[in-house]
């Protein structure tokens, strides 16, 4: 553990907490543009495929208070260049069903959306192309994965060690479409002043949204100002522009005045993005030991007609288990759905679910322990990269978590334990996320008095960031965290990335560092270290990856024990106890962190148990597109959970030595809740979510 | 409709509210409380539970013209001459407060289960928040920070 701080690690409460409590925090739709603001609803696709063959305004239009309607008629062009479904109202093709086919403009929302009911919009449809299967014939592979991943990787005579191997599973897994759903619905406020656009905005980063704009409304960087102090939370689906932010810039414009759009629940699984379902085939081969001689991960998932977004499944069994002979493959069916984008561990979630799903249904045909078999198969270096490790403690996060959660002794026997109704087991599964920064600019002040200013644009999803980075200058600057003003969430100030790939801290952290040096520097070779009367000001940056990324493999690691109950008679299930142990680096903030963790973990264990879109292949739309019907984990669905973490850092990955904690509690966790469901009925449900109607489909076919 | 409430102890009177308006909609839009969050609109989250005359309600659900004549607290009203409320201090300190939408409604409803329950159980807790939808925390701190404020509340 590093003892460069005396800040960094302690569990201080977040700073911006008593203005959440007192509810006076003020998130996008709340921030005062200082004129009346109108209000803006819109008209949805009805279908997926086709084109508006009629659309009339003229209805609306003639409602009291209604000050606009936007479609592709009369909507102002906007600008070239703009990907996906940015080109709002730009054209009469629809490309998924809830595509924004007209926008009306209100003095308020309670208007707006009377008027959206009265638009009638007539279209040229075909059916709905929305099945995900991997026996389509038009899967291709796509050039590159998200985040820059090749799409496949092959090393050694897969199929030849397959057929050879002593002992070995062959298995299909599939998980559905999911949907984000922050508890804060997407809303973005346009104010104009002249060629100026102000947004004030829910997003996962200010810089991330200014580039669409800009090319959008054919401005310069200079005349766009994002605002976003205050997020209701993102996972993912605030990272990059959508719609919402297109539509309120246009149609502020057009009417001369402030506009907010606030998304309504039901459009939160239309217009910003969605996780792919995946089906991914493993075939894992062994020895008699337990030793993996081959590991094949093939994933199928989707994208939309208008956009390609190839996420990352399979990417984690490049590097968690040793095998000679492995491969990885990536196909993409191009369907008629909206787009999807990143959620919370794009790549990792889905894959760690299959890839540990697969090495419990191995450890039960060697007979093994589950942990055991994982340990055996600790590679020594990266199996795929070759390259060493900056660190890596997975064994030491199995080892550790087993002792908490009371493993040793287990059962291997499935359905052999019961306390009443209840159906009892217990499963493990690894936790795997990469460890990444990236560029990132941060300007520091201090005046006379020893105060001192700090700006980045980063961001503050209700992850912790105001109070760790305060947390990083004060130490970094030498100082307490009173003497530190952080200013975060404004495309004013300098560059820095969004919060997204657990890359916040060691992003917007490590150029803190940086410029406090940079400060102390100057503070102590020209001013006899003490600041100015004056103040001083330096700039600062840091450039991207660690220069040790390209000769190291940077991951945090973690591992996940749960006890599960099924209920015989109804399938009922429940997750009582889980311990995580993880091995995320330096712990910046005690209190933040665990609830980074506790909520990543949580959500891991309601991907298991309760979330999944549903399609209607035959109409094409999400049928439970609301809170009443995609379910996710309420308190009454959470038992008692255990995290706690290693004490080490990662001095090769940033100076502060932190991996990364947003994502790492999600991966692994459905597996661990899957595996644990196996154990306690000998049910192996292989698509998620496990719910109850599942325990009678396998007990009939079992 | 003219519409007069008494909001967190203080009379609110406002005109031309159309009767198809929630409580919500006008505590938020019309009397400059935006404290109790719009994250549903159909009172499945429990992000704008407010008092109505004592009674925890989704704000979203009710319709203003119910609240004619009536009590509302909302979470501005939690806090007495500027101190937080222990159950507020309570979810700051215990870390259960994240991006913090969900923390309006979770307040109105963890004090409200304290008035009733002064030491409630894991499982009366559970229960009672069971209807207030968290995205962040996984639920483990707001079960710490009302234990918190339960105890502190219990010390004479």
């Amino acid at each position: 553990m590093t003892t460069m701080d005396r800040l960094v690690g302690a569990g201080v409460d977040r700073i911006d907490g008593p203005a959440k409590v007192r509810g006076t925090a003020p998130y996008a739709y709340e921030q005062d543009p200082g004129e009346p603001i109108a209000h803006l609803a819109v008209v949805q696709s009805t279908v997926n495929r086709g084109r508006i063959s009629r659309l009339d305004p003229s209805r609306a239009e003639a409602l009291p208070g209604v000050l606009a309607v936007l479609t592709p008629a009369n909507a102002p062009r906007l600008g070239k260049g703009l990907a996906s479904d940015l080109p709002v109202l730009q054209s009469l093709d629809v490309h998924y069903q809830g595509q924004v086919v007209a926008a009306v403009v209100a003095e308020t929302s309670e208007i707006a959306k009377a008027a959206v009911g009265a638009i009638a919009v007539g279209y040229d449809a075909e059916p709905p192309d929305v099945a995900l299967s991997p026996d389509r014939e038009d899967l291709y592979a796509p050039e590159k994965l998200m985040a820059g991943f090749a799409t496949d990787s092959i090393i050694g005579d897969v199929d030849g060690a397959l057929a050879a191997a002593v002992v070995s599973i062959d298995a299909t897994y599939e998980t559905p479409t999911q949907h984000h759903n922050p508890i804060e619905m997407h809303t973005s406020m346009a104010r104009w002043d002249g060629d100026s656009l102000t947004l004030w905005d829910a997003d996962q980063g200010p810089h991330n949204i200014v580039n669409d704009l800009v090319t959008g409304f054919g401005l310069d960087a200079g005349q766009v100002r994002v605002i976003s102090p205050y997020v209701g939370g993102a996972f993912g689906s605030k990272a990059f522009t959508h719609p919402n932010q297109m539509l309120a810039a246009m149609a502020a414009r057009v009417v001369g005045r402030t506009v907010v759009y606030e998304l309504t629940r039901q459009q939160m699984f239309s217009l910003v993005g969605h996780r792919t379902p995946t089906i991914q085939r493993l075939r894992l081969g062994a020895d008699p030991e337990g030793r993996l001689t081959a590991i094949s991960h093939e994933v199928v998932e989707h994208t939309a007609r208008i956009a390609e977004f190839a996420e990352q499944t399979a990417t984690p069994t490049r590097v968690l288990y040793a095998a000679p002979h492995r491969r990885t493959t990536h196909r993409l069916a191009r369907l008629d759905v909206p787009p999807p984008t990143i959620m919370r561990a794009p790549g990792e979630t889905p894959g760690m679910f299959a890839l540990e799903s697969a090495m419990d249904e191995l450890a039960v045909v060697l007979g093994l322990d589950p942990v055991e078999l994982r340990i055996r198969n600790e590679p020594e270096r990266d199996p795929e990269r070759d390259l060493p490790w900056s660190t890596r403690n997975l064994v030491e996060c199995l080892r550790t978590g087993a002792e908490r959660f009371g493993w040793a002794g287990r059962d291997l026997r499935p359905g052999v334990r019961t306390e009443g109704r209840w159906l009892v087991g217990t499963g493990v599964a690894s936790a795997t996320y990469p460890t990444r920064r990236r560029k990132a600019q941060c300007r520091i002040s201090v005046d006379g008095a020893g105060r001192y200013v700090v700006e980045i644009d980063g961001s503050d999803i209700g992850t912790g960031a105001w109070t760790a980075l305060t947390q990083i200058a004060a130490d970094a600057l030498g100082t307490d965290m009173a003497s530190v003003e952080l200013r975060i969430g404004d495309s004013r100030l300098p560059f820095a990335g969004g919060a997204g790939g657990s890359t916040g801290l060691a992003s917007w952290g490590t150029a803190i560092v940086f410029t406090a040096r940079d400060l102390r520097k100057q503070l102590d070779e020209q001013h006899g270290g003490q600041p100015p009367a004056g103040g001083l000001s330096v700039d600062g940056e840091l450039p991207g990856e660690s220069p040790h990324a390209k000769t190291h493999s940077m991951h945090a690691y973690g591992a996940h024990f749960v006890e599960v109950r099924v209920d015989r008679d109804s399938g009922e299930v429940r997750v009582p106890r889980a311990t995580s142990v993880y091995d995320a680096g330096t712990i910046v903030n005690a209190k933040t962190a665990r609830s980074q963790l506790l909520g990543g973990f949580s959500m891991g264990v309601s991907m298991a148990l309760h979330e999944g879109s549903v399609t209607d292949e035959r109409y094409g739309h999400y049928v439970n597109h609301d809170l009443a019907e995609y379910h996710v984990a309420t308190n009454a669905d959470i038992g008692e959970i255990d995290i706690s973490w290693l004490d080490v850092d990662d001095q090769l990955a940033n100076p502060i030595g932190l991996k990364g904690i947003g994502e790492i509690g999600i991966t692994g966790a459905a597996a661990a809740v899957a595996n644990a469901y196996w154990h306690a009925t000998r049910l192996r449900i292989r698509d998620l979510p496990i719910t109850p109607d599942k325990y009678f489909r396998e007990l009939g076919e079992s | 409709m003219r519409i007069t409430t008494t909001v967190n102890g203080t009379e609110h009177e406002v005109d031309d509210v159309w009767a198809g308006e929630s409580l919500l909609y006008v505590l938020r839009e019309r009397m400059g409380l935006p404290g109790s969050k719009n994250a549903c609109e159909q009172g499945e989250c429990g992000s704008c539970t407010v008092y109505l005359d004592g009674e925890p309600v989704c704000a979203c659900l009710v319709a203003a013209g119910q609240a004619i004549g009536r009590e509302v607290t909302t979470v501005e009203g939690l806090a007495t001459e500027g101190e937080l409320h222990p159950v507020q201090e309570a979810f700051v300190e215990a870390g259960a407060v994240q991006c913090g939408f969900c923390t309006p409604g979770l307040l109105v409803a963890a004090h409200d289960l304290l008035e009733r329950v002064p030491d409630p159980s894991d499982l009366e807790i559970r229960e009672a928040l069971a209807g207030n939808l968290c995205r962040c925390t996984g639920y483990e701190k707001i079960l710490d920070a009302v234990r918190l404020a339960a105890a502190r509340q219990a010390r004479p």
